[in-house]
């Protein structure tokens, strides 16, 4: 029985049933990869490969192959690392907060995001074990009994705390996201045969959808969001504090918390948008992911990316207000110094284009869409740059002033990470079901659209 | 027959179908063994009568295992095994292990409530499951009822119960 509403329209479209969820969803995992996968398939590994290499050459000889210097030693490896993790943010806001807050929306679009953020943590990751220069002391950083006294970390430090928070971060996503997977796994195993069938049998752990199981299932769905709703405020809070309890001027503001929570959130859903753009149209899912789900990830956007312009005004009003003469001048400079171009496109991408989806018809224009969300993308990246590169390269000394050029080491590791998240995302698209086939079935008896 | 319980099976069409009959069902005095569904419906676990599950309970224990366990560690090592002057501040800053403490919380609370998940309802790659109806995974819902339990009624009679509370099949299967 389906039933409309006068007040919203359907979630799922053309009147979707139960099976038609399975049918549709089940289709992209059984058949032969298309050939725009395979193209598509083909670029990332090519991408990982030169990536690779070049991340490679950073491992083998050091990160002299990066263009830092005395002055600036920290730059697109940091930049990068913040950017994907703030990336990240964006999955777990979509399968726990909107979870809490009962969108049902989010059912449609959770997995690919959830996806999505885990792909991305692990190529932050990616960035804070190159950037220690020697990778192979990486497990320095956990409190493990050494040789050296024990000598123990300074859990005072926020670089500290980061390791904990990107950790946690990324175990508890991937067992969230996990969970969701096993009763889809059992929905495939029923389809398949032979090799497959003991894959994703082994995969779905056994299920077979009892009630008790699905009880139970649901309060470790509900604890899981309870608790990964303050972990994802806390990851990026850790994150900004890596600058603010620094005393650079332009890093040590009390705002960055809120500040880099509402960034990642905005960045994040425009690389969902992104994502989902894509894989709508290429897996025929048009009736799953509307014009609709666009549009409410557009408002959030929208929201965040105006709580992001708040912050950079705050920001430069609290530097003038303050009256520190050290704080006024990395704010001048930020935006008419040398790095002025990397500000002003800051602001172009970040403060004014998302100002475009007040308007019904762009937040409701695929095309627009998918242009602005690259867009806020590559704004949220130089908002990264601008905070660290800026803030650095105007040393206290004059003598130590510098600039950062990147070297082609610099591009090659950012574009390993790349080749990285495609090659993963499209495996995860072909082999894993891209769309929670049982949530959204909770949705269609009471949202869809009569037949 | 061979070796085995002997259950009679009902498919039903609809999930409300469903949770009326579940109703109708036990009210005639009927022990359902167990109900397949394909994805959670609201209100079942109350018309079966199980209680909320106690999952949230062990997820608070877990969490606060992290919890000791991180100032434990902290306290340990900063303040005791090696204490080290750090700007000045306390050996024991606290404030300063609040991040590490939550993290760790989340972290154990999160594995323990979803290993405790997995142990309690037998979720392991390695076992094969048992299936009444494979439908019960895509669009079906399976309601099951045991013989040896309801030993006051036949299968007849129960397949009649089922069938009269709405079930679109009814059979019966003998299970290991």
């Amino acid at each position: 029985m389906q039933v409309t509403s006068s007040v919203r329209p359907p979630l799922v479209t053309n009147g979707k049933k139960a099976k038609d969820v399975t049918n549709d969803i089940c289709k992209q995992v059984e058949g032969k990869p298309s050939l725009a996968w395979i193209v598509a398939f083909t670029i990332s590994v090519i991408t990982l490969i030169y990536g690779g290499y070049c991340l490679w050459t950073t491992w083998y000889e050091g990160i002299g192959m990066w263009g830092l210097n005395k002055t600036i030693g920290w730059a697109w490896d940091i930049t990068n690392f913040v950017w994907w993790v703030g990336i990240g943010h964006a999955g777990t806001l979509i399968s726990a907060i909107l979870l809490l807050f009962r969108q049902k929306w989010r059912t449609s679009i959770n997995r690919a995001a959830e996806a999505m953020t885990i792909f991305a943590v692990l190529c932050a990751a990616t960035f804070i074990i190159a950037h220690m220069g020697r990778p192979w002391c990486g497990h320095w950083v956990l409190p493990l009994p050494n040789t050296f006294g024990s000598l123990w970390q300074n859990f005072n430090s926020a670089l500290m705390w980061d390791v904990f928070a990107i950790s946690t971060y990324f175990t508890v996503s991937l067992v969230f996201w996990y969970v969701g997977l096993i009763p889809d796994f059992a929905t495939i195993r029923e389809r398949a045969t032979g090799i497959r069938r003991s894959i994703y049998g082994a995969l779905s752990m056994n299920w077979d959808g009892s009630a008790k199981t699905w009880s139970r299932y649901e309060a470790v769905s509900l604890v899981l969001a309870g608790v990964s709703t303050p972990l994802v405020l806390s990851v990026h809070t850790i994150v900004s504090m890596d600058f603010a309890t620094s005393v650079i001027p332009g890093w040590h503001t009390t705002i960055f918390p809120p500040y880099f929570v509402a960034g990642a959130i905005f960045s994040g859903f425009a690389m969902v948008q992104t994502l989902m753009l894509i894989t709508r149209v290429v897996y025929n899912l048009e009736d799953y992911i509307t014009i609709n789900h666009l549009e409410s990830m557009n408002k959030v956007i929208v929201t965040t990316g105006s709580i992001v312009g708040v912050a950079y005004i705050t920001e430069f009003f609290i530097a003038w207000y303050s009256g520190v003469p050290y704080e006024s001048y990395a704010f001048i400079n930020r935006a008419f110094g040398p790095y002025y171009w990397a500000y002003w496109a800051m602001m172009s991408c970040n403060v004014i284009s998302p100002q475009l989806f007040w308007f019904k018809k762009v937040r409701t224009s695929i095309l627009w869409t998918s242009i602005l969300c690259i867009v806020v993308n590559i704004g949220m990246w130089f908002e990264r740059f601008v905070i660290i590169c800026t803030s650095l390269h105007r040393d206290f000394l004059p003598s130590s002033w510098s600039y950062f050029t990147p070297t082609m080491y610099d591009v090659g590791d950012y574009l390993f990470t790349f080749g990285l998240f495609f090659t993963l995302f499209l495996l995860f698209a072909k082999y894993f079901p891209v769309i929670n086939m049982a949530e959204v079935k909770t949705i269609i008896n009471s949202s869809s659209e009569k037949k | 027959m061979e070796k085995g319980k002997n259950f009679v099976v009902g498919v039903y069409d609809e999930e409300d179908v469903l949770l009326e009959a579940v109703g109708k069902i036990r009210h005639q005095g009927v022990k359902i063994n167990e109900v397949y569904t394909p994805y959670p419906v609201h209100g079942l676990d109350d018309a079966l009568g199980y209680h909320y599950s106690n999952l949230p309970i062990a997820g608070f224990l877990f969490g606060l295992t992290g919890t000791i366990l991180a100032l434990t560690m902290m306290i340990y090592t900063l303040g005791f095994d090696w204490p080290m002057d750090i700007g000045g501040k306390p050996y024991i800053a606290l404030p300063d292990f609040i991040p590490i403490t939550f993290e760790l919380t989340v972290l154990l609370c999160a594995l323990g409530m979803t290993g405790t998940f997995f142990v309690a309802s037998n979720l392991k790659p390695w076992a094969q499951p048992k299936m009444f109806d494979p439908r019960s995974v895509d669009d079906k819902f399976v309601l099951t009822v045991d013989l040896a339990k309801n030993a006051s009624m036949d299968a007849i009679a129960l397949s009649g119960i089922i069938k009269a509370s709405g079930a679109s099949e009814v059979s019966t299967k003998t299970m290991e």
